[in-house]
This record gives structure tokens, C-alpha cells and sequence, in this order.
């Protein structure tokens, strides 16, 4: 039996706000397999984002567990989470979130210079992933001299770049055109294709129909999975 | 991430904003080059004093009239008559009484206008033995110095300073002239090597008379045997207190006093004499060197001013970083990276001002700056101190946030 990659058990996360204390997550049970491609779809506010943080161990739940691998996140401290993220997840993010300052390679290799790669190595794989996104003609560019389907072409380059088991993805086309959209999803799915396990974020259900399984959030409940869920 | 990749990174955010780094680095620079001056130049007026008073000769003890108290009062003998007399220095140089004193020599020393030809030349005349020129360790530029028969015979001969010499005899020799001094006509004898030294008391512009001529032909009074200061020199450095005992015990009694507290003499030490010079030296360095650490500072807090406005700025970057695996150790070393590149930046750049400002500074004061490369190297660790020791509290910020509220941040 295979162990699922992401699995939540009655998980809550609530902020508090001054006197406010607002539940942003509600007993959120939800399991992905190995290879999954799946699509988290809800409306602003719904908590989606707060469960993309949990699930990518940038934020921690207020109770519940969540297994990571079978490893209870929990139980780790800042170190070893950091360890992990770069190891084991690759983040897309809506605003790219490329550092300026640094040509497209550079912005690639970053993830392994964390992991403690020397630089040859990393100027190789960078180059690779650069490539397999359609950019091994533009690895010198900064970030500013290309487009928004480029620079978040770039970004997924980085996403990959570590190979990681895991690919979390916040709503990565929203701020793109119709064309750099489709473009990105395309490459999405060539990426599940390859194996890796997807959890896609989005408000808009052509986007979440690019997944095979989506999962609706709604002021911090999962209401309904739309596909059947496959335990 | 290795500290080559932390380095480059740290240079990358510091080449980033140029404008800003020059600025913290400006305010590093100036604080630096500010203590290495001011150091420098305490220092070299202290070696320029402990030169001069070095320069008196060595292993010296100076013996003057009249007791200093505890309250810094000086008390006199009766009249204006001086207490200490040629038979003082005598029993001094006695090998039996003070075995520990090499050589003595007794002066008198008056301002007098001297005479030659056409020209006159106010000088102090000096009446002294032939051992002052071994005692004073001086030496003779031409001609000969006083000798013991000078002494005995009274001989009106006299030995010239440097710069008396050429005062009165321009560029000729002034060995074989006459100079004339209260009515008494001296003939030149020799000429002293000049010191090279300028302080209040220029040792070039001097004429030296036998002491028997000086006190009985050109000033008579009353006082013949009394004398202003005698020079004692100890026969080697280890021996200085000794001397030192002897020639208080033996001064106490023939004077007849009981005890060295009612001493109607005084005798110092060129060690005395440098503390008491250099200590008005070393208040006004502290004093200084207080101030440019103060600059120094203030270019500190520069620093940590702006590593939290780096800090504040990069939120989104610094999340991004953790995001992708950054531990906050990392973090917080690629900040501390950046601010001791600062540091050293101003650091190296402030020995280099320092040193500029070592060579052009002595050309507006009057004092010689000391650079010592070991005070430069120490500035520059300093300088790196206080950008890691100022860029310690906005790196653990940095190393402290969450991801998520990086992130978030827009």
C-alpha cells in the first residue's frame, strides 16, 4: 500500500486579529497519493492560501496533524522544515517572486545553493531546468526583461530545479494573459506527466479543470471533493 | 549555501544599493580615520617630547635649587641665593662618597647679550666644567671643549651653540674670534654639533664659560660658589636609584638636614621629567581619541541603521529565501556577511584617509603623527567589530521571520 504524500487529519489553523480570532481552516481532512494532480479551488478568503502554507510547511496548524510522507511535520523544528521545503516541495507563486537583481539562472539555482550544491553543478542543473521550461536561449535575462508567462516560466524552472516529490502551485496563472495561461498549465501537466505529485491553488474553475481531482474550500471547510477520493 | 555563495551574495545586495553602503561606509571611514589621527598625532608628540628630554643625555639626574612640597609649591632658601654650591658638585663627583655617580657638572646659566665686531647676539651664557659635554652627551662640531685648566686658570675662553655661532660669525669659522660678554673679551674655542632639536629651550643657542669665569668675571654678585643646576650622570641605567640615594644622602648632609622631606633641593629624573611632560600629551589624547570614538560610534550605528532598512526592504526576499529552503542561520549570516563588508570596507578605507591625512597634517601642526601599522590593523578589526557587533540585531531580525509573513508582505 502506497503512503499518501500530504495527508490532514481535523486540521485547524486560526489567526487572531486584536480581539478577532478568525478560523481560517476548519477541521480539514484531505489525503493526496503519490502522483496526484490536484486542484484546490475557493474563493478569496476561503482559506485556500492559509492550507497551501500548511501543506507546503510555511505555516504550521494550530491543531490537527499533518503527515508529510508519512512524517509528522509538527514534531519538526525550523531547521529541519527548511530542509524540507527545499528538498522535498517546489513552490509557484502567483507573484513569481524572482529576485530582481538576478539573471534567470541564478534565480534557478537558488534552491540548490541552499541544499548545499557547488556552484558547477548547480549552473548545470539551473541551465537543464531552464531548458526543459522552454528558456535555455534566455538564461542571462533578468527578471525584468521578460514577460510575465517568461518570468513565471523561470520561477517553475526553480520549482523543478530539486526535483522534488511535491509541486505546490498559488494560483500561478493569475497574473497572466490568456495565452501565457495556457502555456503555464500545459507545462503543469507535462510536469504531473513526468510523476510528480501537483496541488494546484485557484479561484477559477477553467483553471481547476486542468487537474484531474478538485477539492472546494470554502470559509475554511473542504465542502465537497468533486471527484471521488480514492483512499 | 557555502560562505563563498554567502559572500558574493552579501557583495550582490551591498553593489544593490551603492548610494546607501557608500554613505554607512563614509560614516565607518570617517570614525576611523579619526581615531588612527588623532592616535597618531598623541603618539608623536610624545615620542617628539620624550626626544627632546632624552636628547638632555642619558642616565641623568638633574639637581636643582629649592624643594618641591606635596602641594606643588616650591621653597626657596633664604634670599636669592641659590642652595646648592660648587662644593655640592664637588663632594659628588667624590668616587669614595658616590661610587655610583659617573660624572657631575655643576651650572650657572644667565641671559647675556654677546658681542663680536659689529653684531650682538642675546644668548643663555652657561658656566659649566668639562664634564658637561659628556654629561649632557653633546658633542663638538669644531675646536675643543672647556678644559680642567680652563677651569683652575679661570681662561676667558668659551664654546659656542650652533646657532650662536652663526648668529654672530655667519658662515665663517668661529673657532679663533673673540666675543665680548659684560666688558670681558672670550675667545671661541669650539663650536657644539647642533641637536637638530626645536622645543622652548633650543640647546643650539648657548655659549658654555668656565664656571669660575662665568661666576667670577662676567656676573660677580654675591653668590660666586652658588650654581643653578647640577647634572649628574649615573654610571650606567641600573644604577640610576643608586646614584640617585647617594647624591640626595650626601646633599642631605652637608646641608644638614635631617630629613629628605625638608630637602632645600630637588633632585629629578629624565623619567620624572618625561611623565610630567607627556602626561598633558596623554589627557589630550584620551581626551581626543574619546571624541573619534564617538564618531566611530555614531558610524555604527550607521551601520545598523541601515542593515534594518535592508532588513525592512528585503522582507519579501528574505521569505522567498526561507521558502526555498534557506535555514535562519543562513539568513542571519548573510547579513552579518553584508554589514562586516561594510565595516571592513570602512575600515580599510579609513587607514587609508588616516595615512593620507598622517603625510599632510605635520605640514600644519607642529608635531610629528606616529602611524603604527599594528594601531592601522587593529582600526580595521575594530571596523569589522562594529559592523558584525551593529549587524548582529537586524540579522537575527532577518533570521527571525516567518516565511509565510514575508511572503505575505507586498
Amino acid at each position: 500500500m502506497n503512503q499518501p504524500v500530504i495527508d490532514l487529519v481535523d486540521v485547524n489553523k486560526a489567526y487572531r486579529s486584536g480581539s478577532l480570532s478568525v478560523q481560517a481552516l476548519d477541521d480539514v481532512n484531505l489525503t493526496i497519493d503519490e502522483g496526484e494532480f490536484v486542484a484546490i479551488l475557493g474563493p478569496s478568503g476561503s482559506g485556500k492560501s492559509t492550507l497551501m502554507h500548511i501543506i507546503g510547511c510555511l505555516d504550521v496548524p494550530t491543531s490537527g496533524v499533518y503527515l508529510l510522507g508519512g512524517e509528522d511535520v509538527s514534531t519538526l523544528d525550523e531547521d529541519r522544515l527548511a530542509e524540507i521545503r527545499n528538498r522535498r516541495i517546489g513552490f509557484v507563486f502567483q507573484q513569481f517572486n524572482l529576485l530582481a537583481s538576478l539573471s534567470a539562472w541564478r534565480n534557478v539555482e537558488l534552491p540548490l545553493a541552499y541544499s548545499g550544491l557547488r556552484r558547477r553543478e548547480r549552473r548545470e542543473r539551473a541551465m537543464a531546468a531552464l531548458a526543459q521550461v522552454g528558456l535555455g536561449d534566455r538564461v542571462d535575462h533578468r527578471p525584468g526583461e521578460l514577460s510575465g508567462g517568461q518570468q513565471q516560466r523561470v520561477a517553475i524552472a526553480r520549482a523543478l530545479v530539486t526535483e522534488p516529490a511535491l509541486i505546490l502551485a498559488d494560483e500561478p496563472t493569475g497574473n497572466l494573459d490568456s495565452a501565457s495561461t495556457a502555456e503555464i498549465l500545459g507545462l503543469l501537466n507535462d510536469l504531473h506527466a513526468s510523476g510528480r505529485t501537483m496541488v494546484l491553488i485557484t479561484h477559477e474553475r477553467e483553471i481547476a479543470a486542468a487537474a484531474q481531482r478538485r477539492v472546494r474550500i470554502r470559509d475554511g471547510r473542504l465542502t465537497a471533493d468533486i471527484d471521488a477520493v480514492t483512499r | 549555501m557555502n560562505w563563498l555563495d554567502t559572500f558574493r551574495t552579501g557583495l550582490e545586495a551591498i553593489r544593490l544599493h551603492r548610494m546607501r553602503s557608500g554613505l554607512t561606509v563614509l560614516g565607518i571611514l570617517i570614525g576611523i580615520a579619526a581615531v588612527i589621527l588623532t592616535v597618531g598625532l598623541g603618539e608623536g608628540a610624545q615620542s617628539d617630547v620624550s626626544a627632546q628630554i632624552n636628547s638632555l643625555g642619558s642616565n641623568l639626574l638633574i639637581i636643582s635649587p629649592g624643594s618641591s612640597t606635596s602641594t606643588g609649591g616650591v621653597r626657596g632658601g633664604f634670599g636669592s641665593a641659590s642652595t646648592l654650591t660648587t662644593a655640592d658638585a664637588e663632594a659628588l663627583a667624590s668616587k669614595t662618597v658616590a661610587p655610583d655617580i659617573a660624572a657631575v657638572a655643576p651650572t650657572t646659566s644667565t641671559s647675556a647679550s654677546l658681542t663680536a665686531s659689529s653684531t650682538n647676539w642675546t644668548t643663555s651664557v652657561v658656566g659649566t666644567t668639562e664634564s658637561w659635554l659628556g654629561v649632557r652627551a653633546r658633542t663638538l662640531q669644531s675646536g675643543r671643549f672647556l678644559t680642567a685648566a680652563d677651569e683652575t686658570n679661570g681662561s676667558p675662553v668659551t664654546v659656542l651653540g650652533s646657532t650662536t655661532a652663526d648668529q654672530l660669525f655667519g658662515g665663517t669659522s668661529a673657532v679663533g674670534q673673540t666675543v665680548t660678554v659684560n666688558g670681558v673679551e672670550l675667545q671661541v674655542v669650539g663650536v657644539l654639533t647642533s641637536t637638530g632639536s626645536s622645543g622652548s629651550s633650543n640647546d643650539d643657542d648657548v655659549a658654555i664659560v668656565p664656571l669660575r669665569v662665568a661666576a667670577q668675571r662676567l656676573f660677580g654678585g654675591t653668590t660666586r660658589t652658588g650654581v643653578s643646576t647640577i647634572y649628574v650622570e649615573a654610571s650606567s641605567g641600573s644604577t640610576l636609584s643608586a646614584a640617585y640615594q647617594e647624591a640626595q644622602s650626601e646633599l642631605l648632609a652637608i646641608h644638614n638636614i635631617a630629613t629628605s622631606t625638608s630637602a632645600d633641593f630637588t633632585i629629578t629624573t629624565q623619567q620624572s621629567l618625561l611623565s610630567a611632560a607627556t602626561s598633558v600629551d596623554k589627557t589630550l589624547t584620551v581626551l581626543l581619541a574619546g571624541i573619534a570614538g564617538i564618531s566611530l560610534l555614531v558610524g555604527g550605528i550607521g551601520v545598523m541603521n541601515i542593515m534594518l532598512v535592508s532588513v525592512t526592504e528585503r522582507v519579501r526576499e528574505i521569505g522567498l529565501r526561507k521558502a526555498l529552503g534557506a535555514r535562519p542561520r543562513v539568513i542571519r549570516r548573510q547579513f552579518l556577511v553584508e554589514a562586516s563588508v561594510l565595516g571592513l570596507a570602512g575600515g580599510v578605507l579609513g587607514v587609508l584617509v588616516g595615512l593620507v591625512g598622517a603625510m599632510i597634517l605635520p605640514h600644519f601642526v607642529s608635531s610629528s603623527v606616529t602611524l603604527s601599522p599594528t594601531a592601522s590593523a587593529g582600526a580595521i578589526v575594530v571596523a569589522i567589530a562594529i559592523g558584525v557587533g551593529f549587524g548582529v540585531y537586524p540579522a537575527a531580525r532577518a533570521a527571525r521571520l516567518a516565511p509565510i509573513d514575508a511572503l505575505r508582505t507586498e
